[in-house]
């Protein structure tokens, strides 16, 4: 189908959504793509982290580097990290917070933009991805993110999982676990921490008005990390 | 003089046709070791794969990427899980499907330096 048509039947949609009672609608917008789809600009993928609900555990770290086979060489210091832990601490008061930082999906990435090879790229559904067959681990872009979000692989890697390739001298972040989301499943650190964490961490369609994600964001207080720099981050956080 | 040429030239196919026989030609050339272990017929034409099968895996590694096409066919994954040895469950060593043909041909790829020469349960995979 031609990206026109396509946008001509989502408007349709849409309208017919606004129709019916709300959550109540003819077509679905939010379905899972079929293989033979290329990801669509009308869906922007997202997160919305509870972080009132984030406890001192750290099933989404555990879960990510499973599921995606990171594996550490006991080199913290150029070990890969996909996600991590960080911890607040008011000074004053003592208050402390922790929550998940991973990369943050941004509408404008700042490494898409420093990326001379175009393989840091942003997906049409908001997706931002190394290309690792076109990155040339020059690693601009490690500099270039304000989350910190993205490692370089420093050292020789085996055991990859199918799923998820991975060798020395390129550049790799959180991928939003997008070979589970293109098969409609919610990436990994998500269900993790639904079901050994806090459950505060939800997944979902940004721009799809039926879905969860959408309606909270919509209704509820949340905040952008380093709101400031105009990114438009897809993940977004309550109770910072 | 034309008598010296034929006999060149008949020890010249002498020699060739030695060379051809399997035997003795395995032990100073290794042979790839292409045995199909799953499945009635390729992806496409046999003497199509033979020619074009890097093509067509470069196309799907950029449809995948940047647009999420994850059709099984030319998918990388799809042709390790019919051509991985049952043996040692990979396409590469000696006798590996890719590797023992890409070595005969002196062709070095550095794709399994990033993607798992292993066969995988296709269980979470779609149709
Ligand atoms: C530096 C690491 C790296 C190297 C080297 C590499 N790839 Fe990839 N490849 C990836 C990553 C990462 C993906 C994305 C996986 C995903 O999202 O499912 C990928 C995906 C693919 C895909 C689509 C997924 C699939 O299984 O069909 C194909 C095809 C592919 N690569 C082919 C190749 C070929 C051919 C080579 C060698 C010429 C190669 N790759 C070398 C990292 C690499
Ligand atoms: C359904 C299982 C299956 C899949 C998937 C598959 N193949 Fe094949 N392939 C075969 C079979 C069976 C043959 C032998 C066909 C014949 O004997 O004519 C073959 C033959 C070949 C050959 C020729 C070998 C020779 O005889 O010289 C090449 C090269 C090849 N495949 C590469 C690939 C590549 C690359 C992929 C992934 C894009 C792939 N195959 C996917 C089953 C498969
Ligand atoms: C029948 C022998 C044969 C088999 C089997 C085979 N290849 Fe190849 N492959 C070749 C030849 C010959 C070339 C080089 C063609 C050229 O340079 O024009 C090549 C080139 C490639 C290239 C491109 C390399 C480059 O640098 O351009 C890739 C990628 C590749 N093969 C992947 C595979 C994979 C993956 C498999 C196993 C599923 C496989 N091949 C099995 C013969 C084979």
């Amino acid at each position: 189908m031609n990206p026109d048509r396509r946008q001509v039947l989502a408007w349709g949609a849409a309208a017919t959504a606004a129709a019916l009672a709300p959550g109540l609608r003819l077509v679905e917008l939010a379905q899972a793509r079929s293989p033979q789809e290329a990801a669509s600009k009308l869906q922007r993928w997202g997160l919305l982290i509870d972080i009132t609900k984030c406890g001192e555990c750290d099933a989404c770290v555990t879960a990510c580097h499973e599921e995606n086979g990171i594996t550490s060489n006991a080199r913290p210091a150029t070990d890969a990290q996909w996600i991590r832990k960080v911890s607040l601490r008011d000074t004053r008061t003592g208050y402390a917070q922790t929550l998940p930082l991973m990369c943050q999906h941004c509408e404008h990435p700042p490494c898409v933009d420093v990326c001379p090879t175009g393989a840091s790229f942003k997906r049409a559904d908001g997706i931002v991805l190394v290309d690792k067959h076109t990155c040339i681990g020059c690693r601009y872009c490690v500099m270039a993110c304000p989350y910190a979000a993205r490692s370089f692989v420093h050292e020789t890697v085996s055991g990859q999982k199918a799923d998820v390739p991975r060798g020395k001298g390129t550049v790799e972040a959180c991928t939003l676990c997008v070979h589970r989301v293109d098969r409609g499943a919610t990436p990994a650190c998500v269900e993790a921490c639904g079901r050994d964490g806090g459950g505060a961490m939800a997944f979902g369609d940004l721009n799809d008005a039926s879905s969860a994600i959408h309606r909270r964001l919509k209704s509820e207080p949340s905040s952008q990390i380093r709101a400031d720099l105009a990114l438009n981050t897809g993940v977004r956080y309550q109770g910072l | 003089m034309t008598r010296i040429a034929a006999g060149i030239i008949a020890a010249m196919l002498a020699v060739a046709g030695a060379a051809d026989t399997p035997g003795r030609a395995a032990g100073r050339v290794a042979l790839p070791v292409i045995k199909i272990e799953k499945g009635e017929a390729c992806v496409a034409p046999t003497a199509q794969m033979r020619r074009d099968h890097m093509q067509m895996l470069l196309q799907q590694r950029d449809l995948t990427l940047h647009q999420g096409i994850r059709e099984p066919r030319f998918s990388l994954k799809n042709c390790i899980d019919c051509h991985a040895s049952r043996k040692t469950g990979s396409v590469l060593g000696k006798d590996g499907f890719c590797s023992s043909c890409h070595a005969y041909a002196a062709v070095s790829i550095d794709c399994f330096e990033c993607h798992s020469p292993l066969r995988q349960a296709q269980a979470a995979a779609r149709p």
